[in-house]
């Protein structure tokens, strides 16, 4: 890791925490875990544009958990949302109606439901414009808000209350739609590696355009485990290969934290009651080994 | 104050330039294109400040002028029918966000079939949601509007966004002669949008468009909605009093032409409204005491000014510029909530006509009138009824004719 970071080792993390607690997320949601994580570094000079999905619930009227501003829009349109906000900062601060220590970073938070599908629209076209946003997606890998049914983020294999034999279809490469656009910078987190992230959302705030931060979400409910196992569900998806820490700069990708030796994706797969009709009442080696064989592809070609 | 031949569009746009706007977040759809091509040139020439995004679609477009809006500058955007419904979701979320803002909408029918002629079965789509929603019925007017309607939206009484409307082509691309405001008198009329502390800055953080749980949070809110949209009827004869001081022309909530002595008046909106005032104007000549009544506000709906006007009429004739599938035309639904019960309630008579731009000949306003004359005797409407004729009718069965014989010869 360079040296510019201030985030050299764990006991750099911020101490004080600035996400306000008791909100209606669910016991051990680790997109919370996340939020938590990046907004510590954040800071709550900052709006955060949301839409539909579980977060929405995090500002309830009259309560929000964030120090800093919020504004609700719809599930396809945030990063919409974003360009507004954005555009009439930049208008103001022109014409010195807006004093430069009034700006703010424009944030989307958005789930895998509208990041991957019903926003993408919106969200290619606010990369393409060269939008200066920061934009986080929370992936639950499911319309986690509604019952975790299928979406374009459900990884192979997985029972969701739509496809209760398990999804036959393949998680969508959000990161590498991003990187496709050239934005200004594209990471993958997760809250079970707080030093990593915090380095990536240090980097991020030093850039200006579309920046991706894509957190991987361990979800309780969703993914059918002990709200307590969160960090380690996070640490297997690490572990095991199923999601690569990495990053995208200037064209390149970078691995932040390569797992060696990588853990069998079947350790991944068996906490978690999802994937419990891949090991009971019959054991589906074939499935199994599928999954095993995509991460494997994934990380030959990683190099 | 200059006068120059401008087509509604153009007339659209320098309401937008004289109002000052800061920001269009724009996306084409014809009939509207003008509008923003036009804005779109002046800012790039510098002749106007403020910035033009386009958006990728009309959902986008809506959330990005509100989002503009309340962090705290002037928004003006645009649209027409299919991109006015697109954007739907947003518009009724929106109004909710208490930020004013306007959208001028291009009337245009709406699919299936798709077509790109005017009625106001688009426009009236967006009558439930919260927008305040003023119809236009000539080019000057347009222009005139777009500054009332600015004023009104942006009054801290009432904080909602407006839609302005106009028909496509036959406002949207007539050229007509219009007094351009003075940038110094619209100024006054209008001054700088003041968003007060309800905008987003470092200091002071604030959170717009939350949820809320339970009932009663919701109703509370929706009510404020509708009581807010309510007060702009009080609001609006102030800032049309204004107007009129500045600018020397009146714009009153609900036009109604050689009314007062009338027994039979027609209700239209829009600019199908002046066909209509040219056959007032030759019944009259024939002798028949008839008048028109064309309401600019259509939310709010001027109830008291409507029974004002039209209690102690013999017949109304309504003529709708929309269908309302299943139920019939839209405004003769309202005008008869708001008069039924009433002391002197006229006869109402529902016509529904002019759908996708189709013509109303002033034969056909004579026959309504004769039919209105015959319903206040008997006391009873008839039934509603579509304005088409045989003749019509005759074509289309040949079009289908053309059809299905065409039909037979595809191998």
């Amino acid at each position: 890791m360079s040296a510019e970071t201030r985030f050299g080792r764990m006991k750099d993390l911020p101490s004080t925490h600035l996400l306000g607690t008791g909100t209606a997320m669910c016991a051990g949601c680790g997109g919370l875990e996340a939020l938590h994580e990046i907004y510590d570094v954040l800071g709550a000079r900052s709006v955060f544009v949301n839409a539909a999905g579980c977060m929405t619930l995090l500002s309830v009227y009259p309560f929000t958990p964030f120090r800093g501003s919020w504004l609700y829009t719809s599930m396809a349109s945030a990063p919409a949302g974003a360009q507004g906000v954005r555009d009439a900062l930049d208008l103001l601060l022109a014409r010195g109606a807006l004093p430069p220590e009034e700006d703010l970073q424009v944030v989307t938070l958005t789930g895998d439901g509208a990041a991957y599908g019903m926003g993408l629209s919106a969200t290619s076209s606010a990369i393409e414009r060269g939008l200066d946003f920061l934009y986080i997606c929370y992936d639950n890998e499911g319309y986690g808000n509604t019952g975790q049914q299928t979406s374009a983020a459900t990884p192979h294999g997985a029972r969701t209350a739509t496809a209760v034999g398990g999804h036959v279809g393949w998680k969508k490469d959000l990161f590498a739609i991003w990187c496709a656009h050239r934005p200004a910078y594209a990471a993958t987190v997760i809250g079970a590696e707080p030093l990593d992230l915090a380095r990536k959302i240090e980097k991020a705030m030093k850039l200006k355009g579309p920046r991706l931060i894509l957190a991987l979400a361990p979800c309780p409910t969703g993914w059918g485990y002990e709200p307590r196992d969160t960090v380690e569900v996070g640490r297997l998806a690490v572990k095991s290969g199923v999601f690569p820490l990495k990053e995208y700069e200037d064209g390149r990708v970078t691995h932040t934290k390569p797992p060696h030796p990588r853990a069998p994706v079947k350790d991944y797969l068996r906490l978690q009651g999802r994937f419990a009709h891949l090991f009971e009442p019959k054991r589906d080696e074939a499935t199994i080994a599928e999954i095993q064989a995509a991460v494997d592809r994934y990380w030959e070609g990683a190099g | 104050m200059t006068r120059q031949l401008l087509t509604g569009n153009g007339a659209a746009a320098w309401g937008a330039r004289l109002a000052r706007a800061d920001y269009v977040p724009a996306f084409p759809i014809t009939p509207q294109t003008e509008i923003i091509e036009t804005l779109a040139e002046w800012i790039d020439r510098g002749e106007m400040a403020g910035r033009l995004t386009t958006l990728e679609s009309e959902h986008s477009m809506i959330t990005a002028a509100a989002a503009a809006a309340a962090t705290g500058v002037r928004v003006f955007t645009a649209t027409s029918s299919q991109g006015l419904l697109y954007g739907l979701e947003m518009i009724y979320t929106v109004a909710g966000w208490r930020v004013p803002f306007l959208l001028v909408n291009v009337s245009r029918g709406l699919a299936t079939p798709i077509t790109l002629e005017p009625d106001h079965t688009d426009v009236l789509a967006a009558r439930d949601s919260g927008f305040l929603q003023v119809h236009c019925a000539t080019c000057q007017e347009i222009v005139d509007t777009v500054l009332i309607a600015y004023r009104l939206a942006e009054d801290p009484r009432i904080r909602l966004p407006a839609i302005v409307n106009q028909d496509g082509f036959y406002l949207s691309f007539t050229r007509e002669a219009v007094e351009l405001p003075a940038p110094e008198a619209a100024q006054r009329f209008l001054p700088a949008f003041d968003p007060e502390a309800i905008r987003f800055r470092a200091s002071r953080p604030l959170s717009q468009a939350c949820a809320v749980l339970g009932a009663s949070s919701y109703s509370y809110f929706r009510y404020e909605t509708h009581l807010a949209s309510l007060k702009a009827l009080d609001v609006y004869d102030e800032i049309a009093e204004a107007f009129e001081q500045e600018f020397g022309r009146r714009w009153p909530p609900v036009e109604a032409y050689r009314c007062d002595d009338a027994e039979i008046v027609f209700f239209m909106i829009g600019a199908f409204a002046t066909k209509a005032r040219e056959a007032v104007d030759r019944l009259r000549d024939a002798g028949v005491a008839v008048g028109l009544v064309r309401p600019r506000l259509v939310r709010p709906w001027p109830a008291g000014e409507l029974r004002r006007t039209l209690l102690r009429k013999r017949a109304v004739v309504v003529v709708d510029q929309n269908l309302s599938m299943g139920s019939g035309g839209v405004l003769h639904a309202e005008l008869a909530a708001t008069l039924y019960g009433q002391p002197g309630a006229p006869v109402l008579l529902s016509f529904v006509g002019a759908l996708g731009g189709r013509d109303i000949p002033p034969e056909e306003f004579f026959e309504m009138a004769r039919l209105a004359r015959e319903a206040a005797e008997k006391g009873e409407a008839p039934a509603p009824r579509l304005l088409y004729t045989a003749q019509e009718l005759r074509e289309m069965r040949k079009l289908q004719a053309v059809a299905h014989a065409e039909r037979k010869e595809l191998p």
